[in-house]
């Protein structure tokens, strides 16, 4: 089976910076995969040359077999682009707004009202585009991009600026369209994002790939402690320290956090002396795979 | 997938973009509507009022000329009330309500005018002397000699409505035409969706085709309505025959000047840069174009300088065949020059187009 995409030995320069720095990744069908990084890490640049709207200096894209640069107008019926920028037509309704970009693709009026539906814009269908909320506004653009139903969806960035409950909101969209049988490249730096909804994630920073993987294995390989916290009082720092399988126990007079590498034991001891009170287990996750890989705080 | 349909779909989404615009309505329709009325309505009478003279007392030669006047002339042109105060009568005259004062003593008639309106106290005393005439002619009792019948001969400098109706109309076209296509190409670069359309597998030139005939569309609407305006009785402007070559005109025009705004908008990297650039380009343009004065009694550097815009050809094509009443090849020599301006400056447009902003 060949992959949706295949990227090899993607390099960009602009000027003196060198912003993808030779980038390969590949994508199966029905993959959910997510470029993450800091802004600036490389990520819209790798994927511009990857839909086709930037020229690599070297390396090779393929999507569905096919080259993306130059424009090609076999390619882009097939493939599904929502940009960082909300680009919309002025003054036009999110219906009309809708129509116009199914119409580019030689879809049917009903059948763009149809995904209006689908991303939760019924109800707003009449309201201007400039009136919407950014979450709407988001979740208009993504409908823009699939409206065509395309095989395979680019989103860079889609829920940049928006509050947690729209977050949420889109999540569930975009899961949506993912189990729909879609391919899913997309951009974030939100690390929460990334490993609650790709199956697969490449960390980028300063225009390489540093690791990739599913999430959870990226966590796993880490070896990184479990934190466990609990009120501070209920057991004392020195008697934690006496718990097997403890590493450090730290105390700022509001939680007692314990740090271990065999979380069940510690939870059973814990169990045990009636001192479970607030607790909360946190794994590593995958701003510690940052951190791990860079050695910086992840700062999005 | 039908291009037509595509086409289609795009030009109606920018034509709701354009009506549900008000700023550009305003702009683009109700204000220059606004300056048509203001000179139009100021600039467009030609005809001088009539002439006000007072009579002192009786003046029965003035009268019976104005009672027995055949072809109404003397009517159109005088005005006659009477004030038996003499004082009175004069002072008038030197506060200028009446043009002049007349009083006739037997066979003499005396004319009191006032220096301050030479025009019409010349009318009062060719008038005056013209009845004087005739009367002494009547009272001969003998057929005249010689009569004198007048013609009106076509007049090439235009004035008035027929001036300010295309010349207005020029400016404009000017004005929609490039802010329009500087406007949108910054904005749709700024806000991505040029890179979102190069995505999709609509052909480029479709939606820049959809572009230009929604702005053709509107190009000719605002002629519509600043030739129903103009033709209301109010201001009264007569077309000439070859009037519809307008249409092409408009058209050549319109190519021009979204070229001209496509170049603005190609190399300027804000809206606000656009903007500013545009009006700067427009207002000299409208000015020294010649769609605010006739450039017929401009300055010669003014004369000269006006080649070089390309508002001045459209303005004198539609001059020429919608106020001159030449023919309708009048037109051509401005249409081919306005499309030849529109290929170089769309040219140098392509070259500099960039798809993104950074």
């Amino acid at each position: 089976m060949t992959n949706t995409i295949s990227v090899h030995g993607l390099r960009k320069r602009y000027g003196d910076v060198q912003a993808v720095d030779g980038v390969s990744f590949e994508v199966a069908e029905g993959e959910f995969f997510g470029i993450l990084g800091p802004n600036g890490a490389g990520k819209t640049t790798t994927l511009e040359i990857v839909e086709g709207l930037r020229e690599a200096d070297e390396g090779e894209v393929a999507l569905l077999g096919l080259k993306p640069w130059p424009r090609n107008s076999r390619l882009l019926p097939r493939i599904g682009v929502q940009l960082q920028a909300t680009s919309f037509f002025e003054r036009l309704t999110a219906r009309e707004q809708l129509r116009t970009f199914g119409s580019l693709y030689g879809v049917s009026a009903r059948k763009a009202d149809e995904m209006l539906e689908t991303v939760g814009l019924t109800e707003k269908a009449d309201e201007r585009v400039e009136k919407l909320s950014g979450g709407q506004a988001q979740r208009l653009s993504i409908a823009c991009a699939l409206v065509h139903d395309p095989e395979l969806v680019f989103l860079d960035e889609p829920t940049a600026a928006l509050d947690p409950q729209a977050r949420r909101n889109l999540w569930d969209v975009l899961r949506a369209i993912n189990t729909e049988g879609r391919t899913i490249v997309l951009t974030t730096h939100y690390m929460d994002e990334a490993e609650i909804l790709c199956d697969r994630v490449a960390i980028m920073d300063r225009g390489q790939i540093l690791e990739m993987g599913p999430p959870a294995a990226l966590v796993r390989g880490l070896d990184a402690p479990t934190r466990i916290s609990v009120a501070s009082g209920v057991l004392s720092a020195e008697d934690a320290r006496r718990l097997t399988g403890v590493d450090e126990v730290s105390d700022d007079g509001v939680s007692l956090v314990v740090e271990t590498r065999d979380p069940s034991s510690v939870v059973a001891a814990l169990a045990a002396k009636d001192a479970l009170d607030g607790v909360q287990i946190r794994g590593a996750t995958l701003e510690d795979v940052f951190l791990e890989l860079t050695g910086r705080e992840y700062r999005a | 997938m039908s291009t037509y349909s595509s086409f289609k779909s795009l030009s109606r989404a920018l034509f709701l973009g354009f009506r549900r615009d008000k700023g550009a309505l305003f702009f683009t329709v109700l204000f220059p509507l606004l300056f048509l009325v203001i000179f139009g309505g100021v600039f467009g009478k030609q005809s001088t009022g009539k002439v006000q003279v007072v009579e002192i007392g009786a003046v029965p030669v003035l009268d019976q000329a104005i009672a027995h006047d055949p072809s109404g002339e003397l009517r159109k042109t005088v005005k006659i009330s009477r004030n038996d105060d003499r004082a009175a009568a004069l002072k008038k005259v030197g506060k200028g309500d009446a043009d002049a004062a007349v009083e006739q003593s037997d066979g003499k008639i005396v004319v009191h005018y006032s220096g301050a309106d030479q025009v019409k106290s010349g009318v009062v005393q060719s008038v005056v002397q013209q009845v004087a005439n005739s009367a002494n002619l009547a009272a001969t009792g003998r057929p005249p000699t010689y009569t004198v019948a007048t013609q009106q001969v076509e007049d090439k400098s235009i004035k008035g409505i027929n001036f300010f109706t295309p010349s207005l109309l020029g400016w404009a076209l000017a004005s929609a035409g490039m802010f329009g296509a500087s406007q949108t190409l910054v904005l749709w670069r700024t806000k991505g969706l040029l890179r979102r359309l190069r995505l999709a597998p609509v052909p480029i030139p479709t939606v820049f085709g959809a572009r230009i005939v929604v702005s053709l569309g509107i190009a000719l609407g605002q002629l519509a309505v600043f030739l129903l305006v103009a033709q209301l009785p109010f201001f009264g402007l007569k077309l000439q025959h070859a009037w519809w070559m307008a249409i092409p005109l408009v058209i050549c025009g319109v190519l021009t000047f979204l070229s001209l705004g496509m170049l603005v908008g190609a190399w300027a990297k804000t809206q606000e840069t656009a903007q500013t650039v545009t009006q700067l380009i427009v207002l000299p343009m409208a000015f020294l174009g010649g769609s605010f004065f006739p450039l017929d009694y401009a300055p010669k550097w003014m004369q000269a300088v006006s080649y070089v815009f390309p508002l001045r050809y459209l303005n004198e094509g539609m001059l020429n065949v919608m106020a001159r009443g030449l023919g309708p090849a009048s037109a051509l020599p401005q249409m081919a020059i306005l499309l030849g301006i529109a290929v170089v400056a769309g040219g140098i447009a392509a070259r500099l187009f960039r798809w993104d902003a950074t």
